[in-house]
């Protein structure tokens, strides 16, 4: 208990860290994953094809070499950017390519005379996509989304191997200090808990609301 | 008939793979005129319907609506789309919309009203097609023939020059399918242009201008229903008339 009465400016910090990269990474995570799920099935080849690249590169990729390749990479081509950023860049394209592959099998679940009905009434890929198509699928993806951003928060984790401030990070100080490392681990599984239960939380209202009624 | 010519087709070629689905079709229909597809399963009728607005592509010939060849994936397509109503044999209506938003959508959608004045073109054709006090409930709540005629509505709302119907009535039972007909028995009647695709050879005889019957991808024949179910030409015909009228 100690460790984190002494120590509470240092979980907050982390805590927080840990927070707002999961934050930042899901919208981006969620914007890139809508924008290659369109991709993935629309009527343009070279969409397609630009679709199915990016999930097979980004999914097939380990993390922390994706990490690496961001924050050691992108600066050789004189892209630098504070390493927060590079971790949000890192984890949100990670995580796209499998909130795309959600929401297209999200899309695979809404039968396709849907689309066909839509189409034949004159209204415009986007236009099917946005209205139609998407709205149905959305239902039956609120729970696979819900894993994938829960996936997210704790990947967060490898952020702190770059030196960006996060919740898991906070151990190496601790350590140093001279505290128990199993109750210093405790109380961090503790904070990657609350953020998780809170994430499960949100998503089992969204689903609630939301959800396929059958 | 066809002497004005609202939808043509020449040469239209397709395969499913190896399948060569569509042979060398030609097909004219005219303003206002009633063309009945009808033969056995597989002969290709459905696909041709669905060539019409290029839900199905073709490997080669020509299909124009109203004048206009049908052009590739797009805009200009979509706005040809909107001219041309389908109503498909699984209904298709939007299943988290109700009945009303199902109709107005592609209103305001493609046709830019507003949601108000879509909402009462919306009620009028529920009313025309006797729905008007399903208005808020969600298709699944309907029954097929109900389903099946809001379908029509939604199609009419966009005040196509051409209604093509793709087994409108098959996955019906037989008490619903007569309102689905009695409907487009109206529509025949008031000059709208249609092609359906069906095995109701009631509706073919009563409604059509021309029954055409496909076998194996081709048009075998073209004719008046009248002289289409008292002397069919070809053998094929024959026997497939000679199995269906028989019950």
């Amino acid at each position: 208990m100690k460790v984190l009465t002494d120590n509470f400016a240092l979980y907050g910090k982390g805590f927080l860290g840990t927070v707002e990269l999961t934050v930042y990474a899901s919208v981006l995570a969620l914007v890139l994953g809508f924008l290659m799920a369109s991709f993935r099935v629309a009527p343009v080849g070279s969409f397609r094809v630009f679709g199915t690249v990016w999930v097979a590169v980004l999914r097939n990729t380990p993390l922390t070499l994706l990490f690496f390749a961001v924050l050691l990479g992108l600066p050789r081509f004189g892209l630098v950017l504070p390493f927060e950023v590079f971790a949000v860049l890192a984890l949100g394209c990670y995580t796209s390519a499998f909130i795309c592959e959600a929401l297209r099998s999200g899309i695979n679940t809404v039968p396709k005379g849907q689309g066909e009905a839509a189409r034949s009434l004159g209204m415009t890929f986007s236009q099917t996509l946005g209205t139609v198509v998407l709205p149905q699928a959305f239902r039956s993806v609120i729970p696979p989304i819900g894993s994938t951003i829960i996936a997210l928060a704790k990947n967060s984790a490898i952020a702190g191997a770059f030196s960006v401030t996060e919740l898991l990070g906070t151990y190496k100080s601790l350590n140093e200090l001279g505290y128990s490392i199993i109750w210093t681990f405790v109380w961090i599984a503790v904070g990657y808990l609350i953020i998780t239960l809170t994430i499960s939380a949100l998503f089992h209202v969204l689903e609630k609301r939301w959800g396929v009624a059958r | 008939m066809a002497v004005d010519p609202l939808i043509e087709l020449s040469g239209v070629n397709k395969y499913y793979g190896e399948l060569h689905v569509l042979q060398d079709v030609d097909l004219t229909v005219g303003r206002g005129e009633v063309v009945v597809v009808i033969g056995p399963s597989g002969s290709g009728k459905s696909t041709l319907c669905r060539t019409m607005n290029r839900l199905e592509t073709i490997e080669s010939g020509t299909i124009s609506i109203d004048g206009q060849p049908l052009p590739e994936e797009g805009r200009a397509l979509a706005t040809l789309r909107a001219e041309v109503g389908m109503v498909f044999q699984s209904f298709n209506l939007f299943a988290h919309k109700t009945v009303l938003a199902n109709v107005s959508l592609a209103q305001t959608k493609v046709r830019g009203r507003k949601k108000d004045e879509a909402d009462k073109r919306s009620r009028e054709l529920l009313e025309r097609v006797g729905l008007e006090d399903q208005a808020d409930k969600l298709p699944a709540q309907l029954s097929g023939g109900q389903q099946q005629r809001v379908a029509i509505a939604r199609a009419l709302a966009m005040d196509p020059k051409v209604m093509l119907f793709d087994e409108p009535t098959s996955a019906l039972d037989p008490e619903m399918i007569n309102e689905v007909l009695e409907v487009m028995q109206q529509l025949a009647r008031d000059g709208m242009t249609m092609v359906v695709v069906t095995h109701e050879m009631g509706f073919a005889r009563s409604a059509a201008n021309r029954v055409v019957f496909m076998a194996d991808g081709r048009i075998v024949e073209d004719r008046t229903p009248e002289g289409f179910f008292t002397a069919p030409e070809s053998d094929r015909a024959k026997d497939f008339l000679s199995k269906i009228l028989k019950h």
